[in-house]
């Protein structure tokens, strides 16, 4: 590399920063995030904070605020333990899916490190918020800040009428079941209030006409002698209360006859941070990619500018490479596939795919190797997929060869594990699906549903727990969270846990067998 | 445009009520942890931060999660080197099946059960639970080394309420005088001078270069005077104050405990409680506390802090050793002179027979006279409490003291079968006025 003696369009060349200098850098990267790359965001709000504020912003979930729960303090004292002994440092940003897309920046980073969190987090992450469809589809980055500063207050206002000891049962209760307070698939139905008259309306109507009072002289038929007749009352059932129903928090809360107004109002908000953070866990491999395949385009985009000096370069490029380091299975650093490396490989093997196309590229990938669009491509991947769909469609053979992927078999009543697929021609398409599979969220999750309710009788609720590959529950979380849910409903409740396919019963039990 | 807003300075214990929050839902939990750590510990230590490793109960969050040891799973790792299609690799720990289940529920564990550390606050609040401490009490044991702010010279920097004008007007004087800074008389001599000589209806040539030579003086002087201000921000003075340790002397404090078989661990638990909260209100007096222990059965030595609650001695009883050791370290180490010496000894009571007179003896004729203060716990079996609570009558070591209590102010003696029953012996030395005179 020639010494370029010019350096009349450097941004900054000391380390410190100032917001003369993040102002200027902010406008350069956004000229090439915005003209080069495509990118369509959110408007940025960055904002400089001190690390206590980062342990603090951890401890709520990286939401600027969030209602007060004790939860948040086990958090806050767990992170805080570890970031004074120096067991892990602090992230150099976190940002959050609203809108204006608010980007905390760490007081301590270099200016270079202010340049490469703005362009990862302002623009790489902001771009997916705004334009992935998970995103689009279930979060409202509009209202969400309102919203929980709305949470916020009224829980505190419930915490002062009705006590402390009343308000934080019902957040840990809810808290317990935060995995299952979401709609996987689709929303629920929303009738208008004027919609759901006329259809009680229709109804009436509809019995008045096919009254007839002959049918009472008939003889009554005992229910037991009859089971078609339970039968249809269950499917009745199910029909007007939607069930079987998945998001149990939004059955309990439409259902439970015990719940005070406030109290449901309470599972909705809890169930609504649910819902938010939902497609963040179902994204992170695609989200950290984007971001991280953005920020390495663009310090170098501005590199080859002269916008940065080497030695800025240098420093970004040496924080990168340890985001996106990825140690072997048998390394004692390896805690999993890192999503970063993961993500960036994935996006920069399509870059390569786009324009430098091997003849395998072309047979597994048609519809873009060598279309030379990688921007295009890209931009689509990043807006219409999650990490499931995104791994099973482009992981290609060169990156499993790459990252020497193999899979592995664990039977838990086996004691050994057996590798069921390695990196060659037979095995690229099973890692492939494999590895897709374990980042389903609805495949790795227990899969408990409400299937009935006896509303005439004890009130009973039944849940059902769909056990695959015969991953049964932990015991003891299983009991806890059982009687969190029976707190709740207020009545009974039991799970069964059937398998899937052969709808056998594995186990069974019920809150009223559990010791309070 | 983009946004750019520096939040440094908002405020930074958003998570302090959670965390309040989470500390009173591990109440149970910690104060547990907090006693085992009490009983553990130095006294002098008891008072700092501490790590404290929790266990989940109470402060668990369930939720229905997939049973680690249990079903079928697939896993995709990066690094291979050498496996091929089918090979079969043990699993660690092997042993069957059931051990790397166990495995499995080990990491679960060390997962939940994490470490944090307390604050000193928060520890002695946790610590003053059950000891039923009135508030006040509470709050004056948790402060901190006071300061106060002393005179301490001059500066010339400091807030304009601090100006010290005596300071600052003799400076400005002496720079006045030293620069020759022109008095209004002068000037007025000069001015009238010239009034009187412009009045002069015919001036003379001379008047009038006389009248010319004033004015060019007067203007002179104008002139420096305007230079040479009356009070410049030179001459300014502040008064200087600086923090100051409220000053505090050395104490030291004699713990003085019966071994003998009959203390058990309920007993040296709770007179390790009624040490720790001497020591604590001593700290808040003193700089420099010695902490002497003491420990006798029918012979008395000076031991360090371990040995003291942790190891057992066996032999008879004979308080009135460990008293001649008090005596005998006293005089040898701490001249009542230089040192406030405060006394607290803990025993069951038994004492051998004729022994008591002695230690009577002791304490009217030598000791009493050296101690700021001097407590005396009696541990007593929970189910005796109720008996002996309300009587002057008991061991001959308490019928014995009851003689030194009438005639000493300073001496407490009280029983105890339960934490909250030591703070009454030093009520005195926690009232308002804790002046405790020597008497006699």
């Amino acid at each position: 590399m020639n010494k370029r003696a010019d350096t009349s369009n450097l941004l900054f060349q000391s380390s410190e920063w100032n917001f003369n200098t993040l102002y200027r850098t902010y406008d350069a990267i956004k000229e090439i995030a915005l003209d080069e790359l495509g990118l369509d965001v959110y408007p940025n709000q960055l904002e400089i904070i001190s690390s206590e504020q980062m342990l603090d912003a951890y401890s709520s979930n990286g939401m600027p605020l969030i209602y007060r729960h004790w939860s948040f303090g086990k958090h806050f004292v767990y992170e805080e333990h570890h970031y004074r002994k120096g067991h892990r440092g602090l992230a150099y940003e976190l940002v959050i899916n609203s809108n204006p897309c608010i980007t905390y920046l760490m007081e301590e980073n270099t200016m270079s490190m202010q340049t490469l969190v703005t362009a990862h987090a302002a623009f790489g992450h902001n771009h997916f918020f705004k334009n992935n469809y998970l995103f689009k589809q279930w979060t409202d980055a509009d209202a969400i800040l309102n919203y929980m500063e709305f949470a916020k207050g009224y829980i505190a206002r419930c915490e002062e009428r009705y006590g402390l000891a009343a308000v934080e049962p019902i957040i840990d209760a809810a808290h317990a079941l935060m995995e299952q307070a979401v709609f996987r698939y689709n929303r629920p139905p929303r009738n208008s209030p004027m919609k759901e008259r006329a259809r009680v309306r229709d109804r009436l109507e509809y019995e008045e006409r096919a009254f007839s009072d002959l049918w009472r002289t008939l003889p009554q038929r005992k229910a037991d002698e009859d089971p078609t007749e339970t039968e249809r009352d269950l499917s009745e059932r199910k029909k007007t209360l939607n069930l079987p129903e998945e998001n149990l928090l939004y059955f309990i809360e439409k259902n439970s006859i015990i719940l005070e107004p406030w109290q449901r109002e309470i599972l909705r908000i809890v169930r609504v941070v649910a819902q938010y953070f939902y497609p963040q866990r179902q994204t992170k491999v695609m989200n950290e990619g984007c971001a991280t395949f953005v920020h390495y385009t663009i310090m170098n985009m501005m590199f080859d500018k002269g916008q940065l000096s080497e030695g800025n370069l240098l420093e970004m490029l040496h924080s990168h490479s340890n985001v996106v380091f990825q140690p072997g299975f048998d390394d004692p650093r390896f805690s999993g596939l890192n999503p970063y490396a993961l993500g960036f490989a994935m996006m920069q093997d399509i870059e390569r795919i786009c324009t430098k196309p091997t003849a395998e590229d072309r047979d597994w990938f048609p519809e873009f190797a060598g279309n030379g669009d990688w921007r295009g491509t890209l931009l689509d991947a990043w807006a219409n997929h999650r990490d499931e769909s995104f791994i099973l469609q482009y992981l290609s053979p060169a990156l499993i060869r790459k990252f020497r992927l193999f899979a592995l078999e664990d039977e838990t009543k086996e004691n050994h594990y057996r590798v069921a697929s390695i990196h060659n021609e037979r095995g690229y398409e099973s890692i492939r699906s494999t590895l897709a599979r374990s980042y389903d969220i609805g495949v790795n999750q227990p899969n408990i549903q409400v299937v009935d309710v006896d509303f005439r009788g004890n009130r009973h609720l039944h849940l059902q727990h769909t056990v695959r590959d015969g991953i049964v529950l932990d015991e003891p979380a299983r009991s806890a969270t059982l009687r969190h849910v029976r707190r709740l409903w207020g009545y009974d409740v039991s799970l069964v846990g059937v398998e899937a396919g052969s709808e056998k019963t594995l186990y069974e039990t019920s809150s009223s067998k559990l010791a309070e | 445009m983009p946004n750019f807003i520096d939040r440094r300075l908002n405020p930074k214990d958003k998570s302090l009520s959670n965390r309040q929050r989470f500390l009173r839902r591990a109440r149970v939990e910690l104060k547990r942890v907090i006693n085992e750590k009490i009983s553990t510990e130095k006294i002098t230590d008891v008072d700092a931060g501490h790590a404290i490793s929790l266990p989940v109960s109470g402060t668990s969050e369930p939720s229905f999660a997939p049973d680690r040891a249990t079903g079928r799973r697939e896993y995709v790792l990066p690094g291979n080197r050498e496996f091929v299609l089918g090979d079969r690799l043990p699993k660690p720990g092997a042993g069957g099946g059931a051990g790397a289940g166990k495995g499995g529920a080990a990491d679960l564990e060390l997962e939940d059960d994490f470490r944090f550390v307390l604050s000193r606050e928060e520890v002695l609040d946790l610590f003053f639970e059950d000891l039923e401490l009135p508030d006040m009490v509470k709050s004056s044991l948790k402060e901190a080394i006071a300061f106060k702010p002393r005179r301490a010279g001059f500066t010339t920097a400091g807030a304009p309420t601090n100006i010290n004008v005596g300071r600052s007007m003799r400076n400005s004087f002496g720079r006045r005088i030293a620069l020759r800074r022109p008095k209004q008389a002068d000037l007025d001599a000069i001015a009238d001078e010239i009034a009187v000589l412009e009045a002069e209806a015919k001036p003379s040539a001379v008047s009038s270069e006389r009248l010319a030579g004033l004015r060019r003086d007067l203007e002179v002087l104008q002139r420096r005077r305007k230079l040479v201000a009356y009070i410049d921000p030179v001459d300014i003075r502040f008064n200087r104050f600086e923090p100051m340790p409220v000053p505090n002397a050395n104490a030291v404090m004699f713990c003085l405990m019966d071994v003998s078989g009959s203390m058990g661990e309920r007993e040296k638990d709770l007179a390790k409680r009624f040490f720790v909260l001497l020591h604590l209100f001593l700290k808040r007096r003193y700089e420099r506390i010695d902490i002497v222990f003491i420990r006798h059965t029918h012979q008395a030595h000076e031991v360090d802090e371990e040995t003291f609650f942790h190891s057992t001695q066996s032999g008879g009883t004979v308080v009135s050793t460990a008293l001649e050791e008090m005596r005998h370290i006293i005089e040898e180490r701490y001249p009542s002179r230089d040192w406030n010496i405060y006394a607290a000894q803990a025993s069951d009571g038994d004492n051998l027979t004729g022994d008591s007179e002695n230690c009577v003896n002791l304490l009217n004729n030598e000791l009493m006279k050296l101690c700021q203060y001097y407590a005396y716990v009696e541990i007593l079996d929970e189910r005796e409490s109720a008996i002996f609570r309300s009587t002057d009558n008991g061991t001959s070591l308490w019928r014995s003291y009851r003689l030194v209590g009438k005639n000493w102010r300073n001496f407490q003696m009280t029983r105890i079968a339960k934490p909250g029953d030591i703070y009454p012996v030093f009520h005195q030395l926690f009232a308002k006025q804790p002046k405790t005179a020597r008497s006699g």
